[in-house]
């Protein structure tokens, strides 16, 4: 039976970090899965405007496809170029709570996040989903410094 | 001409601030005749009285179609009532669905459209014309309109058309067409049609007007007297900017306030109410007395009456066909779910917040009572109040009787509440105007200037022919669109029972969150 590690993407160098870390630790395994994840932050309990509701099925999709097409699918791609088993998963909601049941849902035997060095805001939401998954993940998590 | 040539003169006088006071308020004045002249015909059919009696007719209407939902669907705004919450909160919302439009966002949508002034100025107009007992009705007419609203957002849902490019488009105008159409019935697309021109004007009422003229008193009250134009032209700039400029920040930052300031509201009321605990009791009994004596109220207790189901009506707009409008973007696979969400929002919106305004109103005793008789006092048709104070003026100074500071955080809320229903009407109105016009650059921009000219209006024209016009339009619409509800019944029943049934049998399953 292979072995499953998901990787938390970002879209920033934190991301590939863990990418690398990911690699590293699935060559010792030698058969390991390695599922890229990027989660789009959102929540079911925003306010809207009746246009923004009439196009939100338009914008997923939007959204959806630009995830996969600048952020996982390179990912994918180059660990798959490689060597790797690999693939990505794109989801909207909460990010610790979706790599974590991604993880559960899964199977996986551990979770790689990195936690952000750099400054701003999206880092500081990423360094607090990091945090997040590590109290309350129910697969053992490794975060890349 | 001679106007002008007097203002200039006057300007360069000593005293010129005076005469153009009197000048831009006869520019008000000529504004507010003309309206009430043009919009008179159309007022009066609408609330004539029903034959022998001073019944409107419009009013028996509405109430006798929330009745007749009530009893069809079998009491489902109590039996729904545990399932609607477990759905806003997500409970059964497939987790592979997230991103889309959530029970829940639908629901505030639709909200931040109809809370707002009606709670406020409106429940200050029935408790000031039809006393406390208006709130017995206003409270009963919410109870039982939350079956109008199941039963016209579940047809919103079921009938909405989904375009190629992933965008959505719903409301009465689309059941209308397509359900007659599938029921095999005549005349679906006229009725879509007439809706659709009473959409319009109701968006230009009650959507717009309204807003525009109590937003101005609530801000006039505050900086002083002066002419409603200049309110009117600076809200209809900042509309123009939102809706035709496209500047989505400010409209997401009303988005993001306005609950906050409903929440903020309410809250106050609350602790209103607590501090004059003992007095519950006895504002509770002048309502309850009051709803079947009128305690002296013009009309007696049909006054109350009339006024009460009125407001109601105007504030959580059950059986109007606008919701339809707002709930029909949701992402559900069961349009039934939707119409079980949506049947909260009289709730909310006039069983909750409306009932919090009337008790204020209530307690502060701003209305005056004749001692001998233990009856209000009367001014003309309304109640006489401490300071002559009316609509959200009367609201406004009863929750300073409980914090001297309110009126200052309610002129905001007034003017932010004003401006998201605005934002929203504008979108109902816009969609019937697409429907009427087709969609395109030039039929929207059209419409959006014609409603940005009515902001001005509405704040020029006096209390009374706005509210007699903007309750008009919205009861028009309310009249198509009960008259599509009676047909297109049977179908939201089979919708019903099939998922009652899937629901209880395990069919529709629970998600973990």
């Amino acid at each position: 039976m292979s072995a499953k590690i998901v990787i938390g993407l970002d879209g920033s160098g934190s991301g590939e970090r863990a990418v690398a870390y990911a690699r590293k630790q699935a060559k010792l395994i030698g058969d390991c899965e390695l599922i890229a994840v990027y989660v789009i932050e959102w929540s079911p309990y925003s306010f809207q405007t009746p246009e923004e509701n009439e196009e939100r099925h338009k914008r997923r999709n939007e959204e959806i496809a630009a995830a996969e097409s600048r952020i996982v699918s390179p990912a994918v791609k180059k660990l798959k170029g490689d060597g790797f088993s690999a693939r990505g998963i794109v989801k909207h909601g909460h990010v610790a709570d979706l790599l974590n049941s991604v993880a559960v849902e899964e199977g996986a035997d551990q979770i790689v996040v990195a936690r952000s060095s750099d400054g701003g805001l999206a880092s500081r939401v990423f360094g607090t989903s990091t945090a997040n998954l590590v109290m309350t993940a129910a697969v053992p998590v490794t975060v890349v410094g | 001409m001679k106007k002008l040539t007097l203002t200039t003169l006057a300007l360069m006088a000593a005293g010129s601030t005076t005469a153009l006071a009197q000048e831009t308020r006869t520019i008000d004045q000529a504004v507010n005749e003309t309206f009430a002249t043009v919009t008179g015909p159309f007022v009066n059919f609408i609330f004539s009285p029903l034959p022998g009696t001073s019944f409107p007719w419009i009013v028996m209407w509405l109430v006798v179609a929330a009745s007749v939902f009530t009893i069809y669907f079998g009491f489902i705004q109590v039996r729904g009532f545990r399932h609607s919450i477990q759905l806003v909160k997500g409970d059964y919302s497939d987790p592979n669905d997230a991103g889309e439009v959530s029970h829940f966002q639908a629901l505030t949508t639709a909200l931040s459209g109809t809370v707002g002034l009606g709670n406020i100025a409106g429940v200050a107009v029935a408790v000031g014309i039809g006393g406390p007992g208006a709130t017995f009705w206003m409270i009963l007419a919410g109870l039982l309109g939350m079956a109008s609203k199941f039963t016209e957002c579940t047809l919103g849902v079921k009938y909405r058309n989904e375009y190629e490019d992933g965008t959505v488009s719903g409301g009465p105008m689309y059941y209308m067409s397509k359900g007659f159409a599938e029921r095999g019935l005549p005349g679906g697309k006229i009725l879509a049609v007439v809706f659709a021109i009473f959409c319009i004007l109701g968006a230009l009422g009650g959507g717009n007007m309204f807003q525009a003229n109590q937003a101005h008193a609530q801000i006039s009250g505050i900086l002083g007297d002066y002419p409603g134009w200049i309110t009117g032209i600076v809200f209809a700039i900042v509309v123009y900017a939102v809706i035709v400029g496209g500047i989505k920040s400010i409209a997401n930052v009303t988005e993001k306030v306005v609950p906050f300031m409903g929440v903020l509201y309410v809250g106050t009321a609350l602790i209103i109410l607590l501090v004059n605990f003992d007095r519950i009791g006895w504002a509770f009994g002048q309502i309850f007395e009051g709803a079947f004596t009128g305690l002296g109220i013009a009309g007696g207790f049909v006054g109350a009456l009339i006024q009460g189901f009125k407001r109601a009506a105007f504030s959580n707009e059950a059986g109007v066909g606008s919701a339809a409008i707002a709930h029909s973007a949701v992402r559900t696979k069961e349009p039934i779910t939707e119409g079980l969400v949506s049947l909260l929002e009289p709730f909310i919106d006039t069983v909750v917040i409306c009932t919090m305004t009337a008790l204020v109103i209530t307690i502060s005793g701003l209305l005056i009572v004749d001692p001998a008789t233990g009856n209000f006092v009367l001014d003309g048709n309304s109640i006489k109040t401490v300071g002559d104070v009316s609509g959200v003026s009367l609201t406004s100074a009863a929750f300073a009787t409980g914090f001297s500071w309110f009126p200052y955080v309610l002129a905001i809320a007034v003017v932010l509440f004003a401006f998201s229903t605005m934002i929203s009407w504008s979108y109902y109105g816009l969609k019937a105007w697409t429907y009427l016009f087709g969609e395109g650059k030039t039929a929207e921009l059209v419409f959006k200037v014609i409603f940005c000219i009515f902001v001005v209006i509405g704040a020029s024209a006096s209390l009374g022919p706005v509210i007699d016009f903007s309750d008009a339009a919205i009861f028009a619409m309310a009249v198509i669109n009960i008259t599509a509800l009676y047909f297109l019944m049977p179908i939201v029943k089979r919708e019903m029972n099939s998922y009652m049934s899937r629901l209880k049998s395990g069919e529709i399953k629970r998600f973990k969150h």
